[in-house]
């Protein structure tokens, strides 16, 4: 620890940071531009100048950049010297010399970094009375909107994107002052992360379009802590909400998940809850038409579904209070799981690995430690997108390394870069086709999936001779070889697997991690295993290994079981067509509880309609075993309910998770999620609005000029109104990032315990599987014996970031980016069958149209099928393919929306 | 007691003088409503939206008059057209919540909400007090007779490119190379 004088006053300091982040972490107020808290400094626009002195005889001083001088041991500085103050207020007055009259039409304004440090700049009148420089601007897709005049060439959106996302299609062009940071050409931004250009732009010039069609100032925000449940990461967002209709979507601090970044499909993916195909009322079908059903009826109903006979479908997609009131009404016996077969067996495997003391499942910031990663089989992009942004910041700590052998400290952002140019953390890549990842990678294998993982466990015994062997041909032995000294050289090496395409992968993934295990003396290794689906990992523990989903339809079809509730689930996509028409028809009462119509939904006997994530208080589990608390955010004014509502008597979201707790095993923690008492100093509550939320008694006038009863909320710590708690004295329960002077999300650093660090009294999520198993051992390779005939292709699974997502998928920023169900092909099968880009097809065995995509980077007599959010389910295909071309050339989305910039690197874009 | 009485009878006939020599005095009451009185054009009455001096509402939405608003009574909701001008969809002050402080006004940033002298605004039923934006739109300037903010904003809009606003150069072209 340092000592550090600021304006006369000492503070203990850590001499690894510099000075600007050591004045934010005493929660002090000095204004900054480029520094952003996870991508460093670069000292470009000198907002963050402060006084140094050499020694308390050092009257005069001098001015030195916040950001680029360390906070080294004795350092005296003043923030509110005179001379340093008009040097900050002269620097912003000629940033904003440009800066056009815009803030009321400004979607930034009212949470704007730049107004916030122009305020606190004292900059006030304008004096420069000369012509604005103007910029023409540019489409930049659906997510994001283009207004390059309000900009401050900051250079924080290039260095997100470029630097930091890997992006390759956002840059700075021209000179003085005439910079630009744009495209090319016009069109979409092709990285997964634009959207966090949002929010990491200071002032307005990237906005987010999706909200601006539906535009709130963020005080008029009703907000509460959120998870976002596209995908297993869980990463922590703010949803707003006003006039009844979910607004956006942005990033809430974790340190350990998300830290500041969201990716698109979080983002944009949440606008499913205003789909204006929403099941907002209980009906019953009768002869193909739908019937109200009254609340008595609705009773009866469930009470018919509580005698013998009756089971239950639990969904991934669904809270742990949900899935559990199923479980619990049904019985456990009777609780079946809700994804398929394929998945119910790898998710088996996957937990088992879970309970391992051998492996730690990482979070995302310990993935950003990893100095040397094997991802097998697995597109990490498209399945779990954040791990991927995690992963880019992983190649980069070759570069902290040479950068601490060289004394640079590490937030010397563009020195770090410099000085490692291109050299980057192995990475090695080992799937069946090209992934977005490969732009970093060391090394990259394309192989179908069980050469993977045969390369796999060759890896391992490699590794460790105790691993078993497995038949693998030579071809690929020196990468193999390279990857083992990799792997065993680093401090902390990372092995990343999923359950995409089956648990073979996961085995070898497994072994791999284990001989590395024995191989540093037990020292524990960082095993990361990727699900689909926001609560995977909650609904398989509560599901008995004996009771896959194949079980339960079956069950149904034999008429062992009369009665069916599926939660929250389309089971078409789960289960082959086939098998669920037959369970479904032999059911004598099907009842489907859900947010938006499905296949499913459509052949029930009764609808119950299910509320929303941001509808309803909920615990999720991620991929790591993370549990999450998800607040309500806005109340449903329709008769939807959460699922545990319809199914028991539950009062209170929290006797459901003490419940839990009690009777489900591998939930014993779960109530470590709920916010303790401190929420209730006083009585009072949080707040989910702001206290400036406006309209309050104009809202409803239109309506009846009677203002309502304020919504009550006797289920959480949180209530829908202004009043309560503040946060600045309480952010145990924080939505909305807010801190007298800083109105933007860069008040963040207020919360923080320091710059980077934990939120003050914020609750990072509770681990919940315990690792007491040491008796782990060696999986033994299974070898593929499926032979594919000459016509046939095997198959692999492939996710989109855009469409795979079964709820975001409905959401309509994200349709603008979705495709139609394809098939990835290479050149060289794809001239085999005349196929060409774009060619619409068919595949075996039911004969589904999809449309054809080549890429060289598709390993030849592999076929990626990805589904979309059509009528395929991956549960109809398995093992071989064969793809014919179709009579008829039709599409709705085509293929267009796929990444650009992937064709014309590989030139066959036709 | 004789100076009691006198001093009663005295007072009493003096009461009488003075309201008998108020029926020459000029009577302060006005007719009214026959008679309008003068308000001042700052008396802060009835509020109104004004359209700027190409006629186009002056409203850009940007919800600042209703977060200044200290009884919360105005709600809107921001829409754009399609070349980018924002203008609220709706746009509703609850009468019966205003107190007439004209906080709304001084927020304002395109001079669109104004405070009128007309203070005649009692209604019976107090559903009528909620009024919209058609109710609110005014056909004229108001009080402020040139201010047209897009013609100051940066941003475009239909039939203000970029480059066109008050005191803006063309813009850059980023392919050129001069300087």
């Amino acid at each position: 620890m340092a000592k550090i004088v600021i304006d006369g006053v000492e503070y203990e300091a850590n001499p690894d940071n510099n000075l600007l982040q050591e004045c934010l972490s005493q929660g002090l107020d000095l204004p900054y531009f480029c520094w952003h808290p996870s991508m460093g400094s670069v000292g470009a626009c000198r907002q963050c100048a402060v006084k140094q002195y050499r020694d308390a005889d050092d009257k005069e001083g001098t001015l030195v950049m916040a950001c680029m001088t360390p906070a080294a041991d004795g350092a005296i500085i003043s923030i509110e010297d005179e001379g340093a103050k008009s040097f900050r207020s002269e620097v912003i007055e000629s940033l904003m010399t440009s800066h056009p009259h815009d803030c009321p039409v400004c979607e930034e304004g009212g949470e704007c970094h730049l107004q916030d440090m122009t305020l606190m700049s004292g900059h006030n009148y304008r004096r420069y009375d000369k012509k604005k420089r103007t910029h023409r601007n540019q489409y930049l897709g659906p997510f994001v909107n283009h207004e390059m005049n309000r900009c401050i060439t900051c250079y924080r959106c290039v260095r997100f994107y470029g630097d930091y996302a890997g992006g390759t299609d956002l840059s700075a062009q021209a000179s003085h002052h005439h910079v630009y940071f744009g495209r090319h050409e016009e069109g979409v931004l092709e990285s997964e992360f634009s959207g966090n250009l949002v929010e990491v732009c200071p002032t307005g010039v990237f906005t987010d379009k999706a909200f601006s069609e539906n535009y709130s100032r963020k005080w008029d925000l009703q907000t509460a802590p959120s998870v976002c449940v596209g995908c297993s990461v869980g990463c922590n967002t703010s949803p707003g909400e006003r006039y009844g209709s979910l607004r956006r979507t942005v990033n809430r601090y974790n340190s350990e998940v998300n830290g500041y970044f969201l990716c698109d499909r979080g983002r944009f993916g949440f606008d499913f809850v205003n789909n204006s195909d929403r099941l907002l009322e209980p009906v019953q079908r009768v002869d193909n038409t739908g019937e109200l059903l009254a609340d008595d009826q609705v009773k009866a109903f469930i009470k018919e579904f509580k005698a013998d006979g009756t089971i239950g479908i639990g969904s991934p997609r669904a809270s742990n209070e949900s899935n559990f009131a199923l479980r619990a009404m049904v019985g456990e016996e009777n609780f079946y799981a809700g994804y398929s077969d394929v998945e119910h067996e790898s998710m088996q495997v996957l937990l088992g690995l879970a309970s391992d003391t051998a492996f730690h499942s990482p979070s995302v910031r310990e993935i950003e430690m990893a100095d040397a990663v094997l991802i097998l089989g697995e597109d990490v992009t498209n399945v779990a997108p954040r791990i991927a942004l995690a992963l880019r910041q992983s190649v980069r700590n070759k570069a902290k390394d040479l950068a601490d052998e060289s004394r640079i400290p590490q937030w010397q952002d563009s020195a770090v870069r410099e000085l490692a140019q291109h050299d980057l953390s192995p990475l090695s890549i080992i799937s069946s086709a090209v992934s977005r990842l490969d732009d970093v990678a060391s090394d990259k294998v394309i192989e179908s999936l069980s050469v993977v993982a045969a390369m796999g466990h060759q890896i391992a015994n490699k590794i460790s001779a105790s691993a078993p062997k497995a038949d693998c041909s030579a071809a690929h032995d020196q990468i193999i070889e390279k990857v083992v000294e990799q792997l065993k050289a680093a401090k902390r090496p990372l092995i990343i697997a999923g359950n995409s395409n089956g648990s073979e992968v996961i085995r070898a993934a497994a072994n791999i991690a284990r001989a590395l295990y024995n191989f540093k003396d037990n020292s524990v290794i960082d095993l990361c295993l990727l699900v689909p689906e926001v609560n995977s990992v909650g609904m398989s523990l509560m599901t008995n290994a004996k009771n896959p989903l194949g079980a339960a339809l079956k069950k149904l079809h034999d008429g062992t079981a009369k009665r069916v509730i599926v939660l929250e689930n389309d089971l078409y996509r789960r289960a082959s067509r086939a098998k669920v028409d037959a369970a479904l028809t032999a059911a004598t009462k099907v009842l489907v509880l859900d947010q938006l119509p499905t296949s499913t939904t459509a052949n029930a006997d009764v609808v119950l309609p299910a509320t929303a994530f941001s509808e309803h208080e909920a615990t999720y589990i991620n991929y790591e075993g993370r549990a999450q608390l998800s607040f309500q955010v806005h109340q449903c004014k329709k008769q939807a309910k959460p699922s545990w509502r319809w199914l028991c008597d539950a009062e209170h979201v929290d006797d459901l998770v003490e419940r839990c707790c009690n009777e489900v095993p591998g939930l014993v923690r779960l109530r470590e999620v709920l916010p303790g008492e401190n929420p209730f100093i006083a009585g009072m509550k949080v707040p989910r609005q702001s206290h400036r939320y406006s309209g309050r008694t104009a809202m409803t006038a239109n309506v009846n000029v009677h203002e309502p009863k304020q919504g009550e909320d006797k289920e959480s710590v949180m209530s829908f109104s202004m009043e309560g708690m503040p946060a600045q004295k309480d952010a145990s329960v924080h939505a909305a990032s807010w801190a007298p002077k800083w109105n933007s999300n860069q008040s963040i650093s207020k919360f923080q315990d320091e710059v980077n660090g934990e939120l003050k009294q914020g609750h990072p999520g509770c681990l919940l599987i315990e690792r007491k198993d040491s008796s782990g051992s060696y999986f033994k390779p299974v070898s593929d014996s499926i032979e594919p005939s000459e016509n046939q292709l095997r198959l692999v699974f492939s996710y989109q970031i855009f469409g795979s997502d079964e709820l975001s998928a409905r959401s309509k920023p994200i349709q603008a980016r979705m495709t139609d169900a394809y098939i990835g092909l290479s050149p060289k099968d794809a001239q085999k069958r005349d196929l060409r880009q774009g060619d619409v097809a068919t595949i075996s065995p039911l004969g589904s149209p999809v449309v054809i995509c080549i890429r060289r980077g598709i390993k030849a007599g592999t076929a990626l099928l990805h589904c979309g959010d059509g009528n395929i389910s991956p549960a109809d295909f398995s093992g071989l393919i064969e793809v014919e071309k179709s009579a008829t050339q039709t599409t709705s989305r085509g293929i267009g929306n796929l990444i650009v910039s992937d064709f014309h690197e590989e030139e066959i874009n036709s | 007691m004789l100076t009691l009485i006198k001093d009663t009878l005295t007072s009493q006939v003096v009461t009488l003088w003075r309201v008998f020599s108020h029926l020459w005095v000029k009577a302060d009451t006005v007719e009214y409503p026959d008679v309008q009185p003068y308000m001042f054009p700052r008396w802060r009455g009835r509020i109104i939206l004004s359209r700027d001096p190409d006629g186009e509402e002056r409203c850009v939405a940007c919800n600042l008059c209703a977060v200044a608003c200290p009884v919360d009574c105005i709600a809107l909701q921001k829409t754009e057209d399609e070349e980018g001008r924002w203008y609220p969809e709706f746009f509703r002050i609850n009468f019966s919540r205003c107190i007439m402080c004209g906080f709304c006004e001084e927020a304002c940033p395109t001079n669109a909400i104004q405070l009128t002298p007309d203070f005649e605004m009692a209604e019976y039923k107090r559903q009528d007090m909620v009024w919209e934006k058609e109710d609110l739109l005014i056909d004229g300037t108001g009080k402020y007779h040139d201010y047209n903010f897009y013609r100051v904003a940066g941003k475009k809009i239909g039939g203000k490119d970029k480059g066109e606003a008050r005191n803006e150069a063309v813009p850059v072209n980023v392919r050129s190379l001069l300087p």
